[in-house]
């Protein structure tokens, strides 16, 4: 290993030293001093919330933006303000969260892009797979270079993508969330392949905000919140208390610490207000994504979804909104038979539904707030065709000091808000109609710590008051603090149903990863 | 004889839509609306009669044109890619501009708002339809090989790359260094060029240039783009198919069999149902109209 | 690059009253900056073309004036015209607003105003004008809504993008209605029906003598309503907030209930019967027949009148009248230089108006 004798504080420069970096974008600052030092060689761990401006510091790094003001040096050299050229030439490459592949395009077309080989003026395309083929030998990351980038898993996906920086020659890589989208075993083979960079003395900038891999994985770690950065810390000589401590600025009780003082009480009825049976359901590329999940939840009761993302969760919650068609299966809601009913007549029959992506489907951002607060119920707020604007104002006055949305202003468009409040928004509008049942869909995902206990308190006050509530959440602490009873879904199918009782990180941990699923009934 | 004379008409027709249709695959694979190509063939064919009369060359003529042409593309581009103007709105008023410029330096000129002077060109004159004439019109032969060129340009240069790669996930060529923009100018440039010589084939087939002679060309090149499922061999096959309906309908005219208005709708009806996806759905590339946030 | 949303929080700190007066100010000056830059910039182009033919541009813009606005009669004409822009502006407007983009407009005019024709041929002469004129209001929306809700209804059921659907059923329509009125229709030597027997509306010059010769007529006072209509729908009822919402983020008009596809196609029938009413300015106030293309770009320049209009019906009516301006004055000084110099000037205003917009919106959101 070439880098065993490297002493830790040699004289070596930093493989990467950015300071004081400023970038706005519009009224937005989404790094206001950040600095960040990797020395050669190492796992280095990005951490912070999300919108803690990690993201955004490591596209200034890989020169896809161009930073407001401070200084870069890569390996000693100042290259402030470089392009994403220059970077690649200097060998930085980024594996970005949402994929940079074309996917009409092959994949050796994908990896040679923009280093295009050619042979008379013309693209040497067979010599290209063929380095492909052997630069998937020799890293372990095996793709076929002839496929079609959209024919591709995620998984593979991904390898392209590292593939495509390690043929651009990087020697340092900068990877965005990168087991997002991944499958456990997935993970695993990610994590062997970088150990296998590090000790070719390759240096690699992790963006993360989980925890057990920051552990795992990283050699040293740098926090960021607020597009600031906090600290910076060793990973051996740190616990993941003290991380998420620096991550969300205060001493939080990991949502997990405090399961138990909540709810003595069990559901207290034995009607189920949502009870779906055998559904399937299709994704956009007509792959089964939903495959025959059954459940029913009670009146009072959470019932929480666990699990890696993209095992089906957001196709299980479209088709229970309405958004989606079932392939097959059943959905009552009640007492009606709701499988063929349109979102409207959800609603009147009694779901409510805290959609996952705020900014695409629960808010429309350039409508007011007040017009944000009636959206889905308009028919209510109606009176014939006309739209009851008195009413409609009252409403907004009423929620927005309810739900202590700010600023207190009804007329403000949705997009002048902050992430938590506009959150909160949807809430107001969600729970503060009368419902029975309450799909809720990351209801936390992107708000600060303040709104995130406001949120949870809001779900647990509706249970209490007998509504039945579908959590889904990627934040499997969240679902062990609210939930009742916890399924795990795995490729479309429930891996197992728990109640709260019997379950831990530590117990569903295996389920989401596939590898207990022969035990589930 | 009478096939090979209807196969003679059909190319002849034909040339200025291969032109115009070349011109909008390249554009439309770099993601930018080829809504302007009626604009690009107008400013070409009165740009090449200008070029040609007072050079008194043909072939000077037809830089004269591609320089029209360039222009108008690159006003296009710059407004679209560089002010990232809506271009559905730009193209129209691209055609708008053509037709008013045109027309209005018609009158400096040449002192007339009908036609231009007779100019040299490459039209035989109007003796025969044959083979012979369009052997001797070298705007033929070149818009033949455009269509050629155009699909070796779009798969098998780096450049071409870049444009399918541009047009259909400009972030992904930018995150490995390719200059979208350049990119984009660069294929609407050429598709302005492309254009300006179908143009220019219609002002030196006639030996002078006529307000609106375009009339309507650079839009039914657009649905051959489109029905052609933006490929150019696919979009030149229907190029061919269109002129060939048009060919049947000018030898029908005495027959009376079909108004000559319903084989006008043929190439208009065909990009609607193509675009229904009736018989197989055409997905046009991925970022075709948007540039916002590059 | 589009930033991934979950990036951008936190959002700034905003303090509430003072954001709402200023971000109201800014949607003024977003709205109107452009117009201005662009009318200044089409001056400055109308400049160059006046000089190269040899002309002194005060004198021009002088006949342009006098030509339109500074007597009745040209005063008239610029009524007349922005009476049928302002149909096909709406008709614009409303599809955008929609998100979506009927450049259909052209022969949505023309087949409003055709069916308008047939069906004042078929009225007997003795059926009132007061009677006869609703039956004509429904005939041209019926006209231009099968043509504009065509390609609403492949959009909600295909995905066939509209831009490309309108533009090809514009071909379509007008050689359809070219062939019926060339082959059935017309009176003699004429590319026109015969003239219809009642519903004719009186002009303004009945009133108001010096319109004399110009072509205005009682049917901008059917403008105005409709302006005024077209606002409350939009802004004030359940409809126009549903179709808004469509339109500005379709998965969410589709979360709170809304049918997208079928808030589509009514649009697209919408506009289209818009534009179609918009015929009877030309049949039912002028010729009082249906004449092959009278609609001359009208639909096309429909595009501009509601881009430059910002999509507001009040914008709209206001942008009719710059462009019927414009546009009659390219008569007025067409002694001195061609008219087709407002081709340019309106071709000119169209790109600088669109290319502009992002650009102010940049700059002033940069200064604050």
């Amino acid at each position: 290993m070439s880098m065993a004798d490297a002493t830790p504080h040699s004289t070596v420069p930093a493989a990467v030293r950015l300071t004081d970096i400023h970038k706005s974008f519009g009224l937005v600052q989404a790094n206001r001093g950040a600095t960040l030092e990797v020395a050669r060689g190492e796992i280095h761990a990005l951490v912070g919330e999300n919108g803690a401006g990690k993201s955004t510091l490591m596209r200034v790094l890989s020169g896809m933006y161009t930073a407001d003001s401070g200084r870069m040096e890569v390996n000693g050299r100042d290259v402030t303000g470089w392009t994403t050229a220059d970077a690649i030439d200097a060998g930085v490459g980024m594996v970005h969260q949402h994929f940079m592949l074309v996917p009409t395009l092959t994949v050796a077309e994908n990896v040679m892009l923009g280093r295009e080989l050619t042979k008379h003026g013309q693209l040497d395309v067979a010599r290209a797979e063929r380095d492909v083929e052997a630069l998937s030998r020799t890293t372990g990351l095996a793709v076929r270079p002839d496929a079609r980038v959209a024919d591709l898993s995620v998984g593979e996906a991904q390898r392209v993508e590292i593939l495509k920086t390690l043929y651009r020659g990087a020697r340092i890589l900068i990877l965005d969330e990168p087991t997002a989208v991944l499958s456990p075993p997935e993970i695993d083979e990610l994590w062997q392949v970088l150990r296998q960079m590090r000790a070719r003395g390759e240096t690699i900038v992790l963006i993360t905000h989980k925890l057990d891999e920051v552990m795992e994985i990283s050699d040293s770690i740098t926090v960021m919140r607020h597009g600031r950065t906090i600290t910076h810390m060793r990973t051996a000589d740190t616990t993941p208390g003290d991380i998420a401590r620096a991550m969300v600025g205060r001493d939080v009780q990991l949502a997990k610490d405090h399961v138990a003082e909540e709810r003595a009480a069990t559901p207290h009825a034995t009607d189920a207000l949502l009870d779906v049976h055998d559904l399937v359901v299709t994704d956009a590329r007509r792959l089964t994504a939903v495959d025959g999940v059954s459940f029913s939840i009670m009146a009072g009761e959470i019932f929480g979804i666990a699990g890696v993302e993209g095992n089906g969760q957001t196709e299980l919650l479209e088709a229970l909104a309405g958004l989606r068609a079932a392939r097959g299966g059943t959905v009552h809601i009640g007492n009606a038979e709701a499988t063929d009913f349109s979102v409207k007549e959800r609603g009147h029959a009694g779901l409510s539904h805290i959609p996952e992506d705020r900014h695409l489907r629960g808010l429309i951002l350039d409508y007011s707030v007040a017009e944000n607060l009636i959206l889905g119920q308009q028919d209510r707020f109606s009176r014939g065709a006309q739209l009851d604007h008195d009413r409609i104002m009252q409403n907004a006055r009423t929620q927005i000091a309810e739900y202590d949305i700010r600023p207190a202003d009804p007329l403000l468009p949705a997009r002048a808000l902050s992430g938590g409040n506009q959150q909160k928004i949807v809430i107001a509008r969600e729970m503060g109609r009368s419902f029975q049942v309450l799909l809720a869909a990351q209801p936390t995902r992107g708000v600060d710590v303040g709104a995130i206990e406001f949120i949870h308190a809001r779900l647990r006050r509706a249970r209490d008051a007998g509504k039945a509530i579908l959590l889904v959440s990627a934040d499997l602490a969240e679902i062990l603090a609210l939930s009742d009873r916890i399924a795990v879904m795995y490729e479309g199918k429930f891996a197992a149903v728990l109640p709260r009782s019997e379950a831990s990180e530590e117990v569903l941990g295996p389920y989401m990863t596939g590898a207990a699923a022969e035990h589930a009934a | 004889m009478i096939v090979l004379l209807f196969l003679a008409q059909t190319l002849r027709i034909a040339i200025p839509y291969l032109f115009a249709a070349s011109g909008g695959v390249i554009s439309e694979r770099a993601g930018l609306i080829g809504l302007g190509l009626e604009g690009y063939m107008l400013g070409g064919a009165f740009c090449g009669a200008v070029a040609s009369y007072y050079t008194g060359n043909a072939w000077l003529g037809l830089l004269g044109a591609v320089v029209g042409g360039v222009l108008l593309a690159l006003l296009y581009a710059v407004t679209s890619i560089r002010f990232r103007g809506d271009q559905v709105v730009i193209g129209i008023a691209i055609n708008l501009f053509a037709s008013g410029a045109t027309r209005f330096f018609l009158r400096l000129l040449f002192h007339s708002s009908a036609n231009s002077p007779r100019i040299p060109g490459f039209g035989v004159e109007q003796t025969g339809t044959g083979w012979l004439a369009i052997a001797r019109n070298p705007l033929i032969w070149i818009g033949i090989l455009a269509v050629a060129f155009m699909a070796w340009l779009l798969y098998r240069t780096p450049f071409g790359l870049r444009v399918r790669a541009v047009g259909e996930h400009p972030a992904a060529a930018m995150s490995v260094g390719i200059r979208v923009a350049r990119v984009r100018y660069l294929a609407v440039a050429l598709s302005g060029a492309l254009a300006a010589l179908g143009g220019a084939y219609l002002a030196f087939d006639q030996h002078q240039f006529t307000a609106e002679m375009s009339a309507g060309r650079g839009f039914i090149a657009l649905a051959a783009t489109i029905f052609g499922r933006w490929d150019p061999v696919r979009a030149a096959l229907a190029c061919l198919l269109f002129a060939a309906a048009e060919t049947l309908q000018i030898q029908l005219q005495g027959a009376q069999v079909i108004p000559s208005q319903f084989v006008e709708m043929i190439p208009y009806a065909l990009t609607i149902v193509a675009l229904a996806g009736v018989v197989g759905r055409a997905v046009p590339p991925a970022a075709l109209g948007k540039v916002e946030g590059l | 690059m589009t930033i991934h949303a979950t990036e951008i929080t936190p959002a700034p700190p905003s303090a509430a009253p003072a954001v709402n007066r200023a971000s109201r100010r800014a949607e003024l000056e977003e709205a109107f900056l452009p117009a201005i830059v662009a009318l200044l910039i089409a001056a400055l182009v109308g400049d160059v073309l006046i000089l190269s033919f040899g002309q002194n541009p005060g004198t021009v813009y002088k006949l342009l004036i006098e030509g339109t606005w500074g007597n009745a009669y040209g005063l008239g004409q610029v009524l007349y015209k922005a009476t049928t822009l302002t149909f096909t502006g709406l008709a614009v407007a409303v599809g955008l607003r929609a998100g979506l983009f009927n450049i259909g407009a052209e022969s949505q005019l023309a087949a409003g105003g055709f069916v308008a024709a047939l069906v004042g041929l078929a009225l007997p002469a003795s059926v009132p004008t007061l009677l006869a004129l609703p039956i004509f209001i429904v005939a041209a929306a019926i006209g231009g809504g099968v043509v504009g809700g065509v390609p609403g209804v492949l959009k909600a059921k295909f995905g066939a993008h509209e831009v490309i659907t309108t533009i090809m059923l514009n071909f379509i329509v007008l050689a359809l209605l070219n062939y019926l009125v060339a082959a059935h229709l017309k009176a003699a030597d004429s590319l026109h029906t015969a003239t219809i027997h009642t519903g004719a509306l009186p002009r303004l010059s009945n009133y108001i003598g010096p319109f004399h010769g110009s072509a205005a007529n009682v049917v901008i006072l059917l403008a105005v309503a409709v302006v005024i209509a077209t606002w409350y729908y939009l802004f004030r009822t359940r409809g126009g907030f549903e179709l808004r919402a469509t339109g500005l983020q379709p998965e969410a008009a589709e979360y709170g209930g809304v049918n997208v596809g079928g808030v589509w196609w009514r649009a697209m029938a919408l506009s289209g019967a818009l534009a179609g009413i918009g015929g009877l300015n030309f049949v039912l106030g002028y010729k009082y027949y249906y004449e092959d293309s009278f609609g001359s770009g009208a639909g096309f320049l429909g595009i501009a009148v509601a881009i430059v209009g910002r999509n507001h019906p009040v914008g709209v009516a206001l942008a009719a009248l710059v462009f019927a301006t414009i546009s009659q004055g390219g008569l007025a000084v067409n002694a001195a230089v061609p008219k087709q110099m407002v081709d340019v000037l309106q071709a000119v205003v169209i790109i600088a108006v669109v290319a502009s917009v992002p650009e102010v919106r940049r700059v002033l959101r940069r200064e604050r």
